[in-house]
């Protein structure tokens, strides 16, 4: 029973950068039907950026650890979101008008372009995270000791998601989103700059991207500038398994995912810990092509 | 208050407007009469800038808005009901509404504008936390007009209002777009129930593959055999 919640708690932490990242996916899929495969390299370039700012400044002696990572938390977002409104400029907005696979292949080369230009700066090999960042003390939860790390993410990626869905669902702003998700015309008609629109989705989702890129260096505390790829996919799958498109979905699939691998890898075989996430996509992909809240496919966000 | 001159519109290389002009006066309703395929639609969402022509200019209340983007174009008091009305299916009416008030910021504008429309059509008041999607055709279309009204337009742009409407409720709408001229909106209506437009219009123009072919007081084209001959089933 101890290993099973081990595993639970475990899964739902990873599941939760899982969720993150796939909100990312599906919003941006909402809006252009669009999967953004360079999504992953953000991510990428969140653990990054966080790397050079952990390592450059020396704030933590300063202002205490807690106070330091959520002002570099911030930075990262801001700057990952930034890098996402520029890769929607160059690599999608020419791309509107044109065939919808045109802009799949730019995806695919600016996925490259970003994680290539990461390594051209910080080098081929392993980065590793400052050590003992945060003190890595275990909370007695029944019983349990779990690693203070694994709840502090959970947490972290439970309140940004609410964050996002009390944004998406009640302000003018989530309100244009969801509508232009729906109809771009009709938005237009609207009033609505469907243009300023992508722009804030573009932002949105790769900060939340760049966030869980953050939390995953302070987790695992190893870089490698091809990471985003298999987080990458471990995210679309858990999108695609909630519904592409629909944000409680990623959500949803992204902690679904995260658990089913922990235990799988627990019970089964921590070697075929990928491909139970594969098999689990065909699986839903046989049983139910729309995702598990797909059937709402009309409310694309 | 609307001129368009030498308007010419191409889908890739096929034009489909050929170089039309259409004069709207203040408080006027004018209707825009024509079969399938004859460019109304095309005309309405070039006036709102969804579309840009490859010739010609747009011109509202003395300014130049050929260029400007869509939502500059709602700002300036031009609103449309496009065809198909184009609801926000999954959307509450609440929010089709607000959504129509997008431009204005003042949220006790948006208040007012919110209970006229509900005095409009008190149907929706009702059902103001329903899905759009799950609303009535005549419901639909009265939300459809509702939200085209909530950005204060000077100018409504009507596409098809009375499409695939029980008779019954093609009468009520058309008494609501009166009600809504009446109240100080200008109004440019397309339709292909060429009688009821004619009959609430002040003047109509009939379009034909991409020209203005017939352009009178609507009165005159009601007994016009041309028209008749076409539109009025003789």
């Amino acid at each position: 029973m101890e290993l099973f919640f081990q595993q639970l708690t475990n899964g739902l932490a990873i599941g939760g950068i899982y969720a993150l990242i796939a909100l990312g996916y599906t919003m941006v899929y909402g809006v252009l039907k669009l999967i953004n495969f360079a999504h992953g390299d953000l991510f990428t370039l969140g653990a990054y950026i966080g790397f050079t700012l952990l390592t450059s400044m020396n704030l933590i002696g300063k202002i205490g650890p807690l106070p330091t990572l959520f002002l570099f938390g911030i930075i990262i977002m801001g700057l990952v979101g930034i890098a996402g409104i520029v890769l929607e400029r160059i690599a999608y907005r020419p791309l509107r008008s044109a065939d919808r696979l045109a802009a799949v292949v730019s995806a695919l080369g600016a996925s490259i372009v970003i994680s290539n230009s990461i390594m051209l700066i910080y080098g081929a090999r392993f980065l590793v995270y400052p050590h003992h960042i945060l003190p890595n003390f275990t909370i007695n939860l029944l019983g349990m000791k779990i690693p203070f790390m694994r709840i502090a993410m959970l947490l972290l990626s439970i309140i940004l998601m609410i964050i996002l869905y009390l944004f998406v669902q009640k302000t003018r702003i989530g309100t244009a989103i969801r509508a232009t998700a729906i109809d771009h015309g009709a938005a237009r008609l609207m009033g609505i700059d469907v243009n300023k629109i992508i722009s804030v989705v573009f932002f949105i989702g790769p900060a939340l991207g760049g966030a869980a890129g953050f939390m995953v260096g302070l987790y695992y505390g190893q870089l490698n500038f091809m990471m985003g790829w298999m987080y990458g996919l471990k995210a679309f799958i858990a999108a695609v398994i909630g519904g592409i498109g629909n944000i409680p979905g990623a959500m949803l699939g992204g902690l679904l995912l995260g658990v089913i691998e922990a235990l799988g890898a627990a019970y089964i075989s921590t070697s075929w810990k990928d491909a139970i996430a594969f098999f689990v996509l065909i699986i839903i992909l046989i049983v139910r092509p729309t995702g598990i809240l797909g059937e709402r496919v009309a409310d694309k966000i | 208050m609307l001129e368009i001159k030498n308007l010419h519109v191409k889908y890739g290389y096929i034009e489909a407007i050929h170089g039309i002009d259409i004069k709207v006066s203040k408080g006027e309703i004018v209707s825009i009469l024509g079969a399938n395929g004859a460019g109304k639609s095309t005309t309405l969402m070039t006036i709102s800038g969804l579309i840009k022509p490859s010739e010609g200019s747009i011109v509202f209340d003395g300014q130049d808005i050929t260029k400007l983007p869509a939502n500059k174009i709602v700002e300036m008091g031009i609103s449309q009901v496009p065809e198909g009305r184009r609801l926000f299916d999954t959307l509450t009416v609440e929010e089709n509404l607000d959504l129509g008030a997008f431009t204005i910021k003042d949220k006790n504008t948006i208040k007012k504008n919110k209970e006229w429309s509900y005095s409009l059509f008190p149907r929706l008041k009702e059902r103001r936390n329903q899905l759009a999607g799950t609303l009535s055709g005549g419901e639909q279309q009265m939300l459809a007009i509702a939200r085209g009204l909530m950005s204060n337009p000077r100018l409504l742009l009507m596409d098809e209002p009375s499409l695939g409407l029980a008779p019954i409720l093609v009468k009520s709408i058309f008494e609501t777009i009166k009600t809504i001229n009446k109240s100080g909106v200008t109004v440019l209506l397309v339709e292909q129930n060429a009688k009821a437009a004619l009959k609430l219009a002040n003047r109509g123009y009939v379009m034909e593959v991409g020209k203005i072919v017939l352009e009178d007081e609507a009165n005159n084209l009601l007994t016009n055999p041309q028209v008749r001959k076409a539109y009025l089933g003789g």
